[in-house]
């Protein structure tokens, strides 16, 4: 519609609400960019200006390189594989098998958890010798694993907790999708003696492109923002193994009580993601309309 | 008596209470504590902060459960931030330097000035006072002090054809016995290992404290600005630790501190290295016949301190700052302590709770206790120095990275001195 | 014959799938029923017992954190349903000209959220005093540019003649509001309050970092504190503990299963 807006009407059905939205948005990230340029003050030493010092102690940070790579691995992990699991799961759910609800629960049921749930569910799992991992493991004559102990399987045991829990979210929106296509098309392939295999591949998955963009985006997001499981269950270790940028974040300002690092670390990880939206951006644009 | 007069008595007498009440200065309490899911901690906290109450009806108290050690640390530092602190906490003995640093806690010795309180704090034990004094003046108080000790399983050392009554001393006998007590199964899997040690975060840390203890070193000094990380203590400690796991006495890779005790009940390990403060745990669950021994020690017994002290809060008023000073006073009463002790396994801190009648049916009843009070003797400050967490964590990953077999020791040491330097040149 | 072989495939493979996926979850559920000893040692013929509940709800006063919680969410909904609602009618209703910038502006934080600016938020609250507040944790949410994303989606498909007629009767802005777009979005409201509800119940890190006291500690924070101990970890009850915090929203999904699919759908594809 394309009405006046008034002075009053824009005050509050814009101003109030959005002003909610940048202060806690818009105005902490450029907040950090200004505090990133000052230390930490204490009762003793009043903060002072210290120019690009925070981004040398960056650059030169050999933990913060680990951390890097950890999200880099764990967000190109975590999202193709979740979105794989989600559309076989959509199918398994979809078809006329029987007992899909019951398997619709199962695959939706970690969604519904919180992740310190999922976490401690996860942590117990895992737990050398004691845990349900170890009693399986056990029973096939193998030795019990050290999930969280070992560098090597730290990430990949976090990666793990991450994609159990998302994709049943995302098995879902692959589900209305699915639910969406015109059987007619389906129909029409397989008379023409398309195997199922083909249907799919050609006809079914170019229809699922929507959604997979709309999961991908999702998961992404999440890759950054969800670092509960961390928290709980390896605190970043062994040896920052399983350490991911938003928990080195709390790590650095709330457990070494290093705000200004802080800071600086979440300019970092505002302009990564800024990065990220847009190259997002020029890929929605390149490919087909998304509504 | 007249309506008249039987109101007029009344007023009298309430507002004569209410001048009594006020010259007693009443003051309210916010006390944070961290415990574990141990109930029966929780609630002897509970118990005997309500006591206190009772006996002070003028003050309130309210005990806040903060999580373990360092959230409850969290908490105190950002409820001061927000200039709500509590007015008195346990926290951990090693944040001294940063609640100093960020000026929320104040000198007990200087409130508490009396001759009788002077003589008050020099009864608790020097060992535990050690840590709880800077530049000449106290600090903290200690409460609910510990050591990590020996714990083993007597019947698993009988299975072995070790005498129950002999656990290893130093760390070579700690190798040949751990290598008797490992129990492999059919596929050559271990079923039970001979020892568990923490290797992970800050309870693998403290741990390590004790290894380097044992070697006739410390990891840090009483000025808060040293830290001595790269040493032949240290490295000969985290060569003990590899070689632990090449004898296949202890699991490889990172252990962590919490699964320990419910690994050592479950007959995962015939041996483990972990607080004092788990023996009401241990004692409650265990299905076998255990005992309690020094850590075993390189070149002698050795062992860190650990725990929590009493702090009472800059922020406060007059009237608070009495009213918690009453309050740890009776806290750390020898009544008070032997029940906190007893519900524990907590070292008491001062002499003369030992001597009470009810510590000694306990120590009669659970001579295990003892173990932890006599080990004393051999026992330094744990890790501590200003911008501790930081500090530490440089100390945390050079022990994870060995331990997991990603760095050599020499290496993981040098690197993990070099950057605990470089914080700490700002407090040289 | 093939069909019938792949059906039987299929199946088993749904069935194994669906098992292992539930796995760490039910034998959590299990070792809340049983007692420690049996959390390591898993036996069929253990006898099931609920002394773990009690336990833990003693241990911890989890009557105030599920109170602290439900508070926390009712105040996120509404705000979130009349900001948004607001939010979304003025971007459909009004042309001005900096509509497509505010909007872009508002969609940063779609993927900047709150818990991203962490250090800052925390500043900020700390600087008004609002650390350790139920408002405190809810106020980064209030406005959601989730909510105003699906709202402007969802009011654009309100057919324009029905505002005008309403105009043209003389209803006012709101009355048009009230009247003829909310009730048409109905579906939506309620698979966005699915969506909030479910998100803030779950919500850990920003809670953890502003609450200090059991009096404003939300559930997820509340198990955090429970679970983290420095002796000896009892699974039996930790796991207890986790089935009692979740188990509200759980069984909600199990009753509006169709609902809650129905709608996380519908926000799907809009």
């Amino acid at each position: 519609m394309n009405m006046k807006l008034s002075f009053r009407l824009a005050l509050i059905m814009l101003v109030i609400p959005c002003s909610l939205l940048v202060t806690f948005t818009h105005y902490p990230a450029i907040q950090a960019m200004i505090n990133s340029f000052w230390n930490n003050g204490s009762s003793r030493r009043p903060s002072r200006f210290v120019g690009t010092d925070n981004y040398l102690t960056l650059i030169e940070d050999d933990r913060l390189m680990q951390v890097l790579f950890n999200s880099t691995i764990y967000a190109i992990g975590t999202i193709p594989l979740a979105i794989g699991l989600a559309i076989g799961m959509a199918l398994l759910v979809n078809s006329r098998l029987p007992g899909t609800a019951l398997m619709r629960l199962s695959f939706f049921m970690p969604t519904m958890l919180p992740m310190i749930a999922v976490a401690n569910i996860w942590l117990f799992f895992y737990a050398p010798g004691i845990g349900l991992a170890s009693q399986i493991l056990e029973i096939f004559g193998l030795p019990s694993i050290n999930f969280l102990g070992r560098t090597d399987t730290s990430l990949a045991s976090m990666m793990f907790v991450a994609v159990w829990k998302e994709a049943g979210l995302f098995m879902i929106f692959y589900l209305a999708a699915l639910q969406a296509v015109p059987t007619n098309l389906k129909d029409a392939a397989r008379l023409e003696g398309a195997s199922s295999g083909r249907v799919f591949l050609d006809i079914v998955l170019p229809l699922l492109r929507p959604t997979t963009i709309f999961v991908a985006v999702n998961a992404l997001i999440n890759a950054f923002r969800l670092v509960d499981h961390v928290i709980v269950m390896t605190e970043g270790g062994p040896n920052n193994s399983s350490s991911l940028l938003l928990y080195y974040i709390y790590e650095v300002t709330f457990r070494q009580r290093d705000f200004a690092y802080g800071a600086t670390l979440t300019v970092l990880m505002v302009f990564t993601l800024g990065l990220l939206a847009i190259a997002q951006f020029w890929l929605l644009n390149r490919k087909a309309h998304y509504q | 008596m007249t309506l008249s007069k039987l109101y007029a008595t009344m007023m009298n007498a309430t507002a004569l209470s209410v001048a009594i009440a006020g010259s007693v200065s009443a003051a309210d309490l916010e006390f944070y504590f961290p415990v574990g899911v141990n109930a029966p901690a929780v609630e002897t906290i509970q118990a005997l902060t309500d006591e206190w109450a009772t006996a002070n009806p003028q003050h309130t108290v309210k005990a806040v459960y903060a999580g373990n050690y360092e959230d409850t640390t969290t908490k105190a530092l950002t409820a001061a931030n927000a200039g709500q602190p509590p007015q008195v906490a346990v926290l951990l003995s090693i944040d001294l330097f940063t609640l100093i640093e960020e000026d929320v806690i104040l000198p007990i010795s200087d409130i508490a000035n009396t001759e009788e309180d002077k003589e008050w704090i020099s009864g608790f034990y020097p060992g535990f006072m050690k840590d709880a004094q800077f530049e000449g003046k106290t600090y903290a108080i200690p409460f609910q002090r510990s050591t990590p000790v020996f714990y083993y399983n007597k019947d698993a050392f009988r299975e072995a054809g070790l005498d129950p009554e002999a656990p290893p001393k130093t760390w070579d006998e700690m190798i040949e016995v751990g290598k008797a007590l490992t129990v492999k199964d059919d596929s050559g899997n271990v079923k039970r290992w001979g020892t568990r040690i923490p290797t992970l975060g800050l309870g693998g840390a403290w741990l390590f404290g004790g290894l380097v203890v044992s070697k006739g070193d410390v990891l840090t000094t009483e000025t808060g600005t040293e830290a001595r990380m790269d040493t032949p203590a240290t490295l000969a400690s985290l060569e003990f630790l590899l070689r632990l796991a090449e004898e296949e006495v202890m699991a490889p890779g990172g252990i962590t501190w919490g699964d320990t005790p419910k690994a050592f009940l479950e007959g995962q390990t015939a041996s483990m290295w972990t607080s004092t403060g788990n023996l009401a745990f241990v004692e409650k669950n265990a299905e076998f016949d255990w005992g309690v021994g020094f850590l075993p020690g390189g070149d002698g017994p050795g062992a860190p301190i650990g725990g929590g002290n009493f702090y009472i809060m800059q922020d406060t008023t007059d009237e608070e700052r009495a009213a918690a000073l009453s309050f740890i006073k009776f806290m750390t009463s020898p009544k008070s302590a032997a029940k906190w002790s007893m519900a524990t396994g907590y070292v008491a801190p001062r002499p003369d709770t030992w001597e009470t009648p009810e510590m000694k049916a306990y120590t009669k009843r659970l001579p295990q206790a003892l173990v932890a009070l006599d080990q004393l003797a051999y026992a330094e400050r744990e890790f501590a120095t200003f911008q501790r967490a930081k500090v530490t964590q440089y100390l945390v990953d050079a022990i994870e990275s060995v331990v997991t077999g990603n760095a050599n020791p020499a290496e993981a040491l040098s690197k993990a001195q070099k950057g605990a330097d470089k914080v700490l040149s700002d407090y040289k | 014959m093939k069909q019938g072989l792949d059906r039987i495939l299929f199946s088993t493979l749904a069935i194994v799938l669906a098992a292992i996926w539930a796995l760490p979850f039910a034998y959590s559920v299990w070792t809340a029923f049983h007692e420690e000893k049996y959390s390591a040692n898993f036996q069929l013929s253990a006898p099931w017992t609920l002394e773990n509940f009690i336990v833990a709800w003693q241990a911890a006063p989890f009557s105030l954190y599920f109170a602290n919680t439900i508070i926390l969410i009712t105040i996120v909904l509404i705000a979130n349903l009349v900001l948004c609602t607001l939010v979304a009618y003025a971007f459909v209703r009004y042309k001005f000209r900096w509509a497509g910038f505010l909007f872009a502006f508002i969609m940063v934080q779609l993927l900047i959220s709150p818990e991203i600016l962490i250090v800052e938020n925390y500043l900020t609250l700390s600087r008004v005093g609002l650390t350790d507040t139920i408002i405190g944790i809810a106020l980064p949410y209030l406005t959601s540019a989730f909510g105003i994303f699906l709202l402007r989606q969802t009011f654009l498909t309100v057919p324009k003649s029905l505002d005008e007629a309403a105009q043209i009767e003389g209803a006012s802005t709101w009355r048009i509001l009230w009247n003829v777009y909310v009730p048409l979005s109905w579906p939506v409201y309620l698979a966005y309050s699915l969506v909030s509800v479910s998100f803030h119940w779950n919500n850990f890190l920003w809670p953890l970092i502003i609450t200090n006291s059991p009096e404003v500690r939300p559930l997820t924070v509340g198990l955090s504190v429970f679970a983290t101990v420095d002796s000896g970890v009892e699974w039996s009850l930790v796991n207890a503990a986790t089935l009692m915090t979740t188990a509200p929203l759980i069984i909600a999904f199990i009753i509006f299963q169709r609902q809650f699919v129905a709608n996380f759908m519908r926000a799907g594809i809009k």
